[in-house]
C-alpha cells in the first residue's frame, strides 16, 4: 500500500505524511485502504499541518512541562533497580470515530456482562464446568481461583464494578479484545493525564473539536463506590501496595482526584468481621476497598502467606459481607489467557448469543485434539503460559511465535507442545493496526493497542469514552509495551455533534460530589510527622553549618575554641563537618523525601517537586563543591530551598488534621534542636562568641538590636530564643504551637479531661512559660530538652500505634 | 481403636505483640469411614479478643482467634478424644500410571475432593524437574497407580535420612530433597512433588501419630509430635490412599487425621499474623495415648 497523495487536499499534510507509508496487510487508523486520510482525521490533520514544525515542537514541551509539574511518572524495573521514570506520552491523540466507538462499546458492555455471569459461576455453582464447558483441570491449576473465596458471594450482588479491555484493530479492519483487565485495571489515572496534556499540545484545536469527555464516566463511578457504602459513617478507599508498584502514581492520583482515602494493608485491621482503617481518631470502618493490589497479596492469612502488604482477616470480612471489594478478591481468574479459548462458546451457553466483538483466537493445549491442531499450525502461532495473566507482548521470555522457536530448537517444538499440553495456548498471531506518531517533523505508523475502561454505574455498565493507546516504539508490534520503551497516547472518540457539558447538567441533578467522612490514617500522620521534622532538622543543621563556615573562614584557624567546639557539636547530632556537604545531610534530606513519597495523595505536587529539588540540589551541590569553595553561600542557597520548600506547604496545605501533623514535626523539632543547642552555647564553658552564634543560627540577630537596647548578653539571648512568644525561633513560641494543634486533635479533651498528650505539652510549656532567663541554666534546658523529646513518643503511643 | 490426644503450643515473644490473628487447624476431624471426633476442646492463655470457627475449601475445621492487647504470652491447649476406624484397602485394584490422564480428564467437577487440585504445583510446592527424574527412574507407565506410591514412598524412605534439626518449617522442599534428609513435613512434600511429576494427584495432611517407646523403657510424656504424610488419588475406582513417607507405611489405625490440602500451607496448624517487634520462641507437648 502506498500513499496517494493526491487524495490529500491540496497541500494539506503533505510535509508531515511524507514519510507516512502503511505496512501491506496492516490495516491504518489513519489512511483508508486507498491512501486517503480518513474523514474522521482530516479536520486534525488540516490543523496539525497549519503549524511549523518550530511550533509543533513548542507545543509538545508545554504538554511535557505539565506532565513534568504535575509530576507524571511510572516506575520502570531495570536490572537491578525501580527508578521513576518520565511519562512517555506519545503527543499525537488516536482519533476514533463515533461509529466505531458505538462497535467498541456494545461490544465490551456484552463482554463485561458475560464476565460477571461467569465469575459468579466460578466461585459458585460451577455450571461452566460440570456442563463441560471449562475443563475442571484447568481452572483447578490457576493461582487466580482462590479457595477461599469459593461460595462467597459478594455483598453488594456483583463480583465486577471496573474492567478494562486490551483491544486492538485486525487486517480486515474489525476490532479484537486482546485480554481482559479484571483483577486491578490500571490506566484510568494516566488515561486523564495523557488527556489534560495533550489538550496543553492541541489547546485552540482541542476547544472546538467535537472530542468525548471523561470526567462524567469518573463521576458517575465516584457515586457508584459511594452508594455501595451501605451505612454512611463507612468510607471507600482505595487499596494499593505501595509507593514501589510501577503505578503509585496513579493509586495517589486517583485519590486525590476522586477524594478517596489512599490505603495500604497495614492501615487496616479486621474487628469481628469489620474492615477498619486505623486513624489519628482511631479505628474507622471502611466498607468499600477499590483496590489496586493483587487479591493473593490481600491476606496473608488465607491467602499468599509471605505477604508484608496485606491484611490479616481481610478475606474474613469479605466473607462476612462488611466489605464490598472492588472488584472482587479472586476476579482475576478471568484474565487468565487460556479462558480466551472457551469464552465464545460460554457466551453462547450464558449469554444466548455471540461474542459481538471476538477475542484473539485461542487453542488450549491440555486438550489432545485441540493440541494436536496447534501442532499442525506451529509455526505462524504465538505461544503463551496458559495461565498467564499478564498483557500479551509484555514479556519476550515466554511469548513468542512458534517459527521463531523453531529457528533456536530445531525439531523439537512438537515435543514442547506436548510436554507443556495443560500449561500452553497458542494464539493466532495478532496484527495490530499502526496509527501516527511523530518523529523528526512527520508523522510514521506505529502499531498501537487501546485500554477501554468500563465502570458499572447506577445505570449498568458505562463506557468511559476515550482510553489510554499504547504505541509501539518500533514497526514491531512486540515493543508495544510501555517497559520495553512504547509509549502512551490520548484517544479522542470525535463525532459530529459537540459533546454535551455534563458537568453543568448534573449539577442540577446532584451534588458534584458526595461527601464522606475524612480522616487521617495513622500511618500518613506518622509520615507528615516525620516529614515536618526531617525538613526542620534539615535546615537547623544547614545554618549551624553555614556558622561553622562562616567562623572557619574568617579566623582561618580550625583549632580556633569556637570553630573546634560548633565542629564537636555538630558531630554530636550526626552531621560531622566532614564534607562541605555532609553525606548526613543528604542523607535526612533523602529521609524526607522518603516520608513525602508515601504520603504523595496528600501532598500537593508542587510540595512534592520543590522537596525533591531540594534533595537533589543538596546532592549536586555535595558533588560540586570543592575544598576551599564558598560553603557559606552554598549552604545560604540550600537555605532558600528549604525555607522555600517550608513556605509552599505550609502557605498552601488545607488545615486538616494532616496538616497539624506536619506542623507538630516541624515545631517539635525546632523546640528540641534550640533548646539542646542553648544548653551548650549557654554552657559557662562556651567560648567568646558563643552568643553571636546562637543568634546567627536562631536567625534573630536583628530583632535582637531592635528589642534590646543593652548590649548583648547571656540573659537577653535566653529571652529572645527561649522565653520569647513572638519569635518563631524561641522554644516557647514552638511549644505554643504545639499546644494549640495537640489541643484540636481527635481526643484532646474528652469528658472535660485532657489526654495525657495534651497534659505533657501543657505541663512542659507551664515550667517554660514561668522560667526566667536566670533559671534557665544549662542543667535545666538539658532537662526541657529530654521531655520535649518525650513528648515525640507520646504522640506515637496515641495517635499512630 | 481409640485415642485420647493432647496438643499445647506455647508462644513465647521476646516483646509484647500489640495484636495478632491466628488461624487453627488443630482439631481433628469426623470423616465417615475413617475416624470420629467423640469430643474435643480447644483452649488458649490469654482469652482471645475474637474467636470464630469456620471451615476451609478442602473441609477442614479452622478456628480463628485474634488479640487486640499486648500480650508476652499465647498458648493453645487441645484436648480431644477420636476413635479411629480407617483400614488400608487390601487389594490393588488401581488402573496403570498411564491410564489416569484420561480419568482425570473426564472429572466435569471442582469439587474439593476432586484429583484436579492436586496436580499442578501448589503455593508451597514447586514441581522442579528433580522431582520427575527421580520418579521416572523408579516406575513406568504400566505400574498401578498404588505400587507406584509406594515404590517411590519406600524409596524415599531408603534414600532420606530423618534429621530434626537439619531443615526448618519454611526450607523449599526441593533443598531438602537436594541434600537428602529432612523431617515428615520434608518427606511428605518431597513424595507429593514426585506424585505430581509423574501424574499422579497428591496431597498433605497433617495429623497424629501414636509412637511406641523404645523396647522396655517407659513412655515420656509430651514425647510425641504432629505429624504429616501423604495422601494421593489411584482412580476413580479407588480414590484417595495415605501414605506416610517418614516411616514408609500405609496410613492406618496408628494417625489421626487433623487437616488436608495440597500442601502444609492448606493444612498448617498454626498460622499467625503478629504486630511485634521481637522475635518468638515456640514450644510442643503432644501426648497420643491409646485407650
Amino acid at each position: 500500500m502506498s500513499l496517494d497523495e493526491t487524495a490529500i487536499s491540496g497541500d494539506v499534510g503533505r510535509e508531515l505524511l511524507n514519510s507516512y507509508r502503511p505496512f501491506p496487510g496492516v490495516s491504518d487508523e489513519l489512511l483508508d485502504p486507498a491512501g486517503r486520510v480518513r474523514p474522521v482525521w482530516r479536520p486534525f490533520i488540516d490543523h496539525l499541518s497549519s503549524l511549523t514544525p518550530e511550533e509543533i515542537g513548542n507545543r509538545f514541551a508545554r504538554g511535557n512541562q505539565y506532565l513534568n509539574d504535575a509530576g507524571v511518572y511510572f516506575r520502570h524495573y531495570g536490572q537491578n533497580d525501580a527508578k521513576e521514570r518520565e511519562w512517555p506520552l506519545s503527543h499525537i491523540p488516536v482519533i476514533i470515530s463515533e461509529d466505531d466507538w458505538e462497535v467498541i462499546s456494545e461490544g465490551l458492555i456484552q463482554r463485561a456482562g458475560l464476565l460477571e455471569q461467569l465469575v459468579a459461576d466460578l466461585y459458585g455453582p460451577n455450571k461452566m464446568v460440570s456442563e463441560g464447558y471449562l475443563p475442571a483441570n484447568l481452572i483447578a491449576r490457576s493461582p487466580e481461583w482462590q479457595r477461599p473465596l469459593v461460595g462467597v458471594t459478594p455483598q453488594s450482588g456483583n463480583f465486577l464494578h471496573f474492567l478494562a479491555f486490551e483491544i486492538g484493530r485486525g487486517p480486515d479492519g474489525t476490532w479484537w479484545v486482546l485480554s481482559d483487565r479484571a483483577q486491578a485495571p490500571s490506566g484510568a489515572g494516566f488515561a486523564l493525564e495523557n488527556r489534560v496534556a495533550t489538550g496543553r499540545v492541541f489547546n485552540e484545536y482541542f476547544a472546538r473539536a467535537n472530542v468525548h469527555r471523561l470526567a462524567g464516566f469518573f463521576r458517575r463511578f465516584r457515586n457508584h463506590l459511594v452508594e455501595l457504602r451501605g451505612e454512611t459513617d463507612s468510607r471507600v478507599s482505595i487499596l494499593t501496595p505501595g509507593p514501589m508498584n510501577d503505578t503509585y502514581f496513579e493509586h495517589a492520583y486517583i485519590a486525590r482526584y476522586l477524594g478517596f482515602m489512599l490505603l495500604e494493608g497495614e492501615d487496616l485491621t479486621v474487628q469481628n468481621g469489620r474492615l477498619m482503617v486505623r486513624t489519628v481518631a482511631g479505628l474507622k470502618p471502611v466498607s468499600v476497598l477499590w483496590r489496586r493490589l493483587d487479591a493473593a497479596w490481600s491476606d496473608p492469612l488465607e491467602l499468599e502467606e509471605s505477604s508484608r502488604i496485606g491484611t490479616a482477616g481481610l478475606v474474613q470480612a469479605v466473607r462476612d459481607g462488611s466489605i464490598t471489594m472492588v472488584n472482587a478478591l479472586g476476579t482475576g481468574i478471568l484474565e487468565t489467557r487460556a479462558l480466551l479459548a472457551f469464552l465464545p462458546r460460554i457466551s453462547k451457553r450464558l449469554l444466548g448469543e455471540s461474542l459481538k466483538l471476538p477475542n484473539v483466537a485461542t487453542w488450549w493445549c491440555g486438550e489432545p485434539a485441540t493440541r494436536d491442531y496447534v501442532k499442525d499450525h506451529a509455526e505462524s502461532m504465538m505461544f503463551s503460559p496458559a495461565l498467564s495473566t499478564a498483557l500479551p507482548f509484555s514479556s519476550a521470555q515466554t511469548d513468542f511465535i512458534g517459527r521463531d522457536f523453531e529457528k533456536f530448537h530445531k525439531g523439537i517444538l512438537e515435543t514442547w507442545i506436548d510436554n507443556k499440553s495443560s500449561d500452553l495456548v497458542g494464539q493466532e498471531a495478532v496484527t495490530l493496526s499502526t496509527t501516527p506518531a511523530y518523529q523528526e517533523g512527520g508523522l510514521v505508523p506505529r502499531p498501537m493497542s487501546l485500554r477501554v475502561f468500563l465502570a458499572r454505574t447506577a445505570d449498568g455498565w458505562e463506557v468511559m469514552a476515550g482510553g489510554f493507546a499504547r504505541i509501539g516504539r518500533t514497526e514491531d508490534a512486540s515493543a508495544i509495551a510501555m517497559q520495553e520503551g512504547g509509549s502512551a497516547a490520548d484517544v479522542w472518540i470525535v463525532g459530529g455533534r459537540k459533546p454535551v457539558r455534563e458537568t453543568l447538567l448534573h449539577q442540577i441533578e446532584s451534588p458534584y460530589f458526595k461527601s464522606q467522612a475524612g480522616t487521617l490514617p495513622a500511618r500518613a500522620a506518622d509520615n507528615l510527622f516525620w516529614l515536618g521534622r526531617y525538613v526542620e532538622r534539615a535546615e537547623g543543621a544547614v545554618r549551624l553549618l553555614r556558622a561553622y563556615h562562616a567562623r572557619l573562614q574568617e579566623t582561618a584557624d580550625p583549632e580556633a575554641p569556637l570553630v573546634t567546639m560548633t565542629a564537636d557539636y555538630l558531630e554530636d547530632i550526626g552531621v560531622a563537618p566532614d564534607a562541605p556537604v555532609p553525606q548526613s545531610l543528604c542523607d535526612i534530606l533523602q529521609s524526607a523525601v522518603t516520608s513525602a513519597s508515601k504520603v504523595r495523595d496528600r501532598f500537593s505536587v508542587d510540595g512534592w517537586l520543590a522537596l525533591n529539588d531540594l534533595a537533589q540540589t543538596a546532592s549536586g551541590v555535595k558533588l560540586a563543591l570543592h575544598e576551599n569553595a564558598d560553603v557559606p553561600r552554598a549552604m545560604g542557597l540550600l537555605l532558600r530551598k528549604i525555607t522555600g520548600f517550608s513556605g509552599l506547604v505550609h502557605e498552601n496545605m488545607y488545615r486538616f488534621t494532616g496538616w497539624r501533623f506536619l506542623s507538630l514535626g516541624r515545631a517539635l523539632e525546632r523546640a528540641h534542636a534550640m533548646t539542646d543547642l542553648l544548653s551548650v552555647f549557654t554552657s559557662p564553658k562556651a567560648p567568646e562568641g558563643s552568643l553571636e552564634l546562637l543568634l546567627e543560627v536562631g536567625d534573630s540577630a536583628m530583632s535582637m538590636s531592635r528589642r534590646y537596647a543593652v548590649s548583648l548578653s547571656q540573659a537577653t539571648v535566653l529571652d529572645l530564643l527561649a522565653m520569647d512568644t513572638k519569635n518563631p525561633r524561641a522554644v516557647l513560641y514552638q511549644l505554643t504551637e504545639m499546644k494549640d494543634h495537640i489541643a484540636v486533635l481527635p481526643g484532646a479533651a474528652e469528658f472535660g479531661h485532657l489526654s495525657h498528650l495534651a497534659r505533657s505539652i501543657l505541663q512542659i510549656h507551664t515550667s517554660l512559660a514561668i522560667a526566667t532567663p536566670q533559671t534557665l541554666t544549662p542543667e535545666t534546658l538539658a532537662d526541657l530538652r529530654d521531655r520535649i523529646a518525650d513528648l515525640s513518643g507520646e504522640l506515637t503511643d496515641t495517635y499512630i500505634r | 481403636m481409640f485415642y485420647d490426644i493432647t496438643l499445647e503450643v506455647i508462644h513465647d515473644y521476646a516483646s509484647p505483640a500489640n495484636s495478632g490473628r491466628h488461624a487453627l487447624r488443630l482439631m481433628p476431624a469426623t470423616i465417615p469411614h475413617e475416624q470420629t471426633l467423640l469430643a474435643g476442646e480447644l483452649s488458649f492463655l490469654p482469652e482471645p479478643s475474637e474467636r470464630r470457627n469456620r471451615t476451609d475449601f478442602f473441609g477442614n475445621a479452622v478456628t480463628d482467634i485474634a488479640y487486640r492487647t499486648p500480650h508476652r504470652e499465647l498458648c493453645f491447649k487441645l484436648v480431644a478424644r477420636i476413635e479411629r476406624t480407617a483400614t488400608p484397602e487390601a487389594f490393588d485394584i488401581s488402573p496403570p500410571l498411564k491410564s489416569l490422564a484420561r480419568e482425570i480428564a473426564d472429572i466435569q467437577s471442582l469439587r474439593p475432593v476432586e484429583p484436579v487440585h492436586f496436580l499442578a504445583a501448589s503455593p508451597r510446592l514447586r514441581l522442579d524437574p528433580a522431582f520427575a527424574v527421580y520418579a521416572r527412574e523408579r516406575v513406568d507407565a504400566d505400574m498401578s497407580a498404588i505400587a507406584a506410591v509406594e515404590t517411590i514412598g519406600k524409596a524415599l524412605y531408603k534414600d532420606m535420612r530423618f534429621d530434626a534439626d537439619a531443615t526448618t518449617v519454611d526450607t523449599p522442599a526441593l533443598e531438602a530433597f537436594e541434600r537428602r534428609h529432612g523431617v515428615c513435613q520434608d518427606f511428605s512434600h518431597i513424595m507429593i512433588a514426585c506424585l505430581r511429576s509423574i501424574g499422579v494427584p497428591a496431597g498433605y495432611v497433617s495429623g497424629f501419630l501414636r509412637t511406641s517407646p523404645p523396647e522396655g523403657q517407659p513412655r515420656l510424656e509430651g514425647a510425641d509430635a504432629m505429624h504429616a504424610w501423604v495422601r494421593a488419588w489411584c482412580g476413580v475406582e479407588i480414590g484417595w490412599i495415605e501414605y506416610d513417607p517418614t516411616n514408609a507405611l500405609r496410613v492406618g489405625q496408628d494417625q489421626i487425621v487433623v487437616a488436608r490440602g495440597r500442601d502444609y500451607g492448606d493444612a498448617a496448624p498454626v498460622k499467625g499474623v503478629l504486630r511485634t517487634a521481637g522475635g518468638q520462641t515456640t514450644d510442643h507437648k503432644v501426648d497420643v495415648i491409646p485407650r
